[in-house]
């Protein structure tokens, strides 16, 4: 029997794009209620994990097995992988012209939920939701991420979170392309949005990010292998260090 | 869901593609001659003028090549058609008059019911003729004519002499003679100055014959500061066997009216669809197109704005999907004759499944039309490796003073925008629905709700098994 709040495990995890190997057997075991975060510099694979555990069709899982509930879900596409509760916000959300947020979002819930939201209940739903998030009601008519800002994005892919309710979050690069207010709503957003059922990992090149929402694991990621795990200490003792004390380390 | 909630207005696929027995009334031999269209004049009784006419049309018709340019054209046997079949003795007065299979074939496409619910009028041409016709009384009162070309012909012969012809001269191109060598049935209407129709009227178009060539033939007279919305709606049964279908409209929009004409053309894969369809525009009048092009094994249609008088307006919205065997060779056509003219075409072509969409379009300045404007924009969207999109777009411009716009684009569907909303829980199948149908967006909005449901319907109804 599997532990029950064993969310998802991710064992000997191999990844290529092309022939050109990213991931080099990633281990990494999240339970409910955790948040974890996984660092790393630019082209160490942290895009590439969260690619691959949606199940982008160019990330070639090579070897190794990704356990969410209790499944195998590599064999699944990314909406069977969505529809079982796993959710990814994208670092550069895609824009789709003509599709207005609230249109996307009754689709997307209608998806996951497998029949149809009453029309009424969703926009009341979606109503909470953005007030919750302190988000202009004239968002929902705006054509999905087309023309958004940094932030908008960000908030965006956040109501999406709240109102698709997953129960395994990555965040990928959520902090990108954020001034220092916009940060601080997002995260504060997310925060709100975290739950002891749910497992979280925050895939993230600064420390920044992790002042508002607090892992309590952290990993570190350096050419396609996790090379040490911690605690919240470890990304201060990064912040402090930088990525090239660590890579240094690693190569002596 | 909302496709619930709103009457079917018939044009789905799997509602269309059923076929009646061939009974008919009476039907011409095949082929096209100085006898057939001798024939179709005195079954109509017509005044010697229109036959005369006809038979002269015939002679431009033969004259002409057929064109060399938009679709293959080289497979219709054009000696293998029908050019006139009358499916009943007279028209119904109201729907029981008649006959069963007819009846029931409109019953199916959800017009009786659309009559009731969102129309001022409804035509219903079944074959060569119209088998229906109604008008709401408020309108009548108010002097609006709406009769099938055949009725209006016999009822309002001087208003037809005076225009028919005028919009789409006869030798225009092979088809138009062809039509009016041939015509039958088609929307005769006619709007007194300052009257507004503001619910729209609804002419449907159904062939059920093989082999069939349908020639309907509208006229529509807008008199100064009136506004009509008129659609069109055709469909028929899918046969192994090729069936024509060319129509010519013509529309007079007078000083400061609008029209607007919404086709929704959703005619089988067998169907040739080779339409004229023109406006002429005076001072300060508004005509808008709406065209939406789902079926037809071949379509080559440009509806066309002639801006005659000053500050006259012209919109053109086309909307194309070509699928499996399909080409859609669709577009507009803007020349402006008259100072302050403005036009706006946005042409949005899908092709999947090998289809191809091509944008056909023209804009024209004359010499001494000073400040005109005109932007075109025609986005392309293509699902697969072995579809296709092609633009063809001309200017003729002799007038220094116009501002003329053009701008193209061709996408395909890429794949982080499927895995972006498949992430979010859609299928490949649903991602794909929903970027087409957000692709179609600006033009649907521009539907009536009904219509607009039912093209969305349509859309994925045709996208269906387009997906490997």
């Amino acid at each position: 029997m599997c532990n029950p709040q064993k969310l998802l495990e991710i064992i000997d995890l191999h990844v290529s794009i092309e022939d050109k190997k990213i991931l080099k057997g990633i281990n990494l075991t999240i339970h409910r209620g955790e948040i974890h975060a996984l660092m790393g510099p630019n082209g160490s694979g942290k895009s590439t994990l969260a690619n691959a555990l949606m199940g982008h069709p160019a990330y070639r899982v090579t070897k190794g097995k990704v356990i969410f509930k209790g499944q195998n879900i590599l064999k699944m596409s990314p909406d069977e992988r969505a529809r079982l509760g796993l959710f990814l916000a994208f670092q550069y959300p895609t824009a789709i012209p003509g599709v207005t947020v609230s249109n996307f979002l009754r689709t997307a819930v209608n998806s996951v939920r497998n029949e149809e939201i009453n029309v009424l209940d969703f926009h009341k739903r979606l109503n909470e939701k953005m007030k919750m998030l302190a988000m202009d009601k004239s968002f929902t008519k705006r054509y999905l991420n087309d023309g958004f800002s940094g932030g908008e994005k960000k908030q965006s892919e956040v109501l999406q979170l709240v109102m698709l309710e997953p129960e395994m979050v990555i965040l990928d690069e959520t902090d990108s392309g954020l001034d220092i207010d916009a940060l601080k709503i997002v995260s504060s957003d997310i925060n709100k949005v975290m739950n002891e059922n749910m497992g979280m990992l925050i895939i993230t090149h600064y420390v920044r990010i992790l002042q508002y929402i607090k892992p309590q694991f952290v990993h570190i990621l350096f050419n396609g292998e996790i090379v040490e795990s911690g605690d919240y200490s470890l990304a201060e003792h990064l912040e402090e260090k930088g990525y090239n004390f660590i890579m240094n380390e690693e190569q002596n | 869901m909302a496709a619930n909630e709103v009457p079917k207005i018939g044009l789905d696929k799997y509602k269309y593609d059923f076929k009646n027995p061939e009974n008919y009334y009476f039907r011409v031999q095949k082929g096209l001659s100085r006898e057939v269209v001798q024939t179709i004049s005195e079954m109509k009784n017509e005044p010697d003028w229109m036959r005369q006419i006809r038979l002269r049309a015939l002679e431009i018709y033969n004259k002409k090549p057929i064109p060399k340019w938009g679709g293959n054209l080289d497979d219709i046997d054009f000696d293998d058609i029908y050019y006139y079949i009358k499916p009943a003795e007279k028209m119904g007065k109201s729907w029981d008059d008649i006959p069963r299979d007819i009846r029931e074939t409109f019953d199916k496409l959800g017009i009786p019911e659309a009559e009731q619910k969102y129309l001022s009028g409804v035509g219903a041409q079944y074959e060569s003729e119209a088998v229906y016709h109604s008008l709401r009384e408020n309108l009548k009162k108010q002097g609006v004519i709406f009769l099938d070309m055949d009725s209006g012909l016999k009822q309002y012969p001087d208003l037809v002499r005076e225009y028919f012809g005028t919009v789409v001269p006869t030798g225009d191109n092979k088809f138009s003679a062809m039509n009016t060598a041939v015509w039958s049935g088609g929307s005769f209407v006619y709007i007194p100055e300052g009257v507004h129709v503001d619910i729209p009227l609804q002419a449907y178009f159904r062939i059920n014959a093989r082999n069939m060539g349908q020639f309907e033939r509208s006229l529509i007279i807008a008199e100064p500061g009136s506004y009509l919305h008129y659609i069109e709606g055709c469909t028929a049964p899918i046969y192994s066997e090729d069936s024509l279908h060319s129509g010519v409209i013509e529309i007079i929009v007078k000083k400061g009216a609008r029209i607007r004409y919404t086709t929704i053309q959703n005619w089988a894969p067998n169907v040739y669809n080779l339409v004229t369809q023109r406006a002429v525009v005076y001072e300060d009048a508004v005509m808008e197109w709406v065209d939406g092009n789902i079926g037809s094994k071949l379509t080559m249609k440009y509806p066309a704005v002639f801006l005659k008088g000053r500050g006259a307006r012209g919109e053109i919205l086309s909307m194309s999907y070509a699928g499996k065997g399909q080409h859609q060779d669709a577009g507009a056509k803007a020349v402006h004759l008259a100072p302050d003219t403005s036009s706006n075409i946005i042409s949005k072509s899908i092709s999947s499944n090998g289809g191809r969409a091509s944008y056909r379009g023209l804009v024209k300045v004359s010499k001494n039309a000073d400040r005109v404007k005109s932007n075109t924009r025609c986005d392309a969207l293509i699902l697969d490796d072995i579809s296709r999109s092609d633009t063809y777009p001309y200017m003729e411009v002799d007038n220094a003073t116009a501002r003329i716009s053009h701008e193209a684009t061709v996408s395909k569907i890429g794949d982080e925008q499927l895995f972006y909303l498949q992430s979010r829980g859609l299928t490949e199948n649903e991602a794909m629905a929903l970027i087409v149908r957000g692709f179609v967006e600006s033009i649907v909005k521009e539907l009536p709700m009904e219509y607009a449901v039912e093209l969305n319907r349509l859309i994925e109804l045709q996208m269906d098994g387009s997906i490997g």
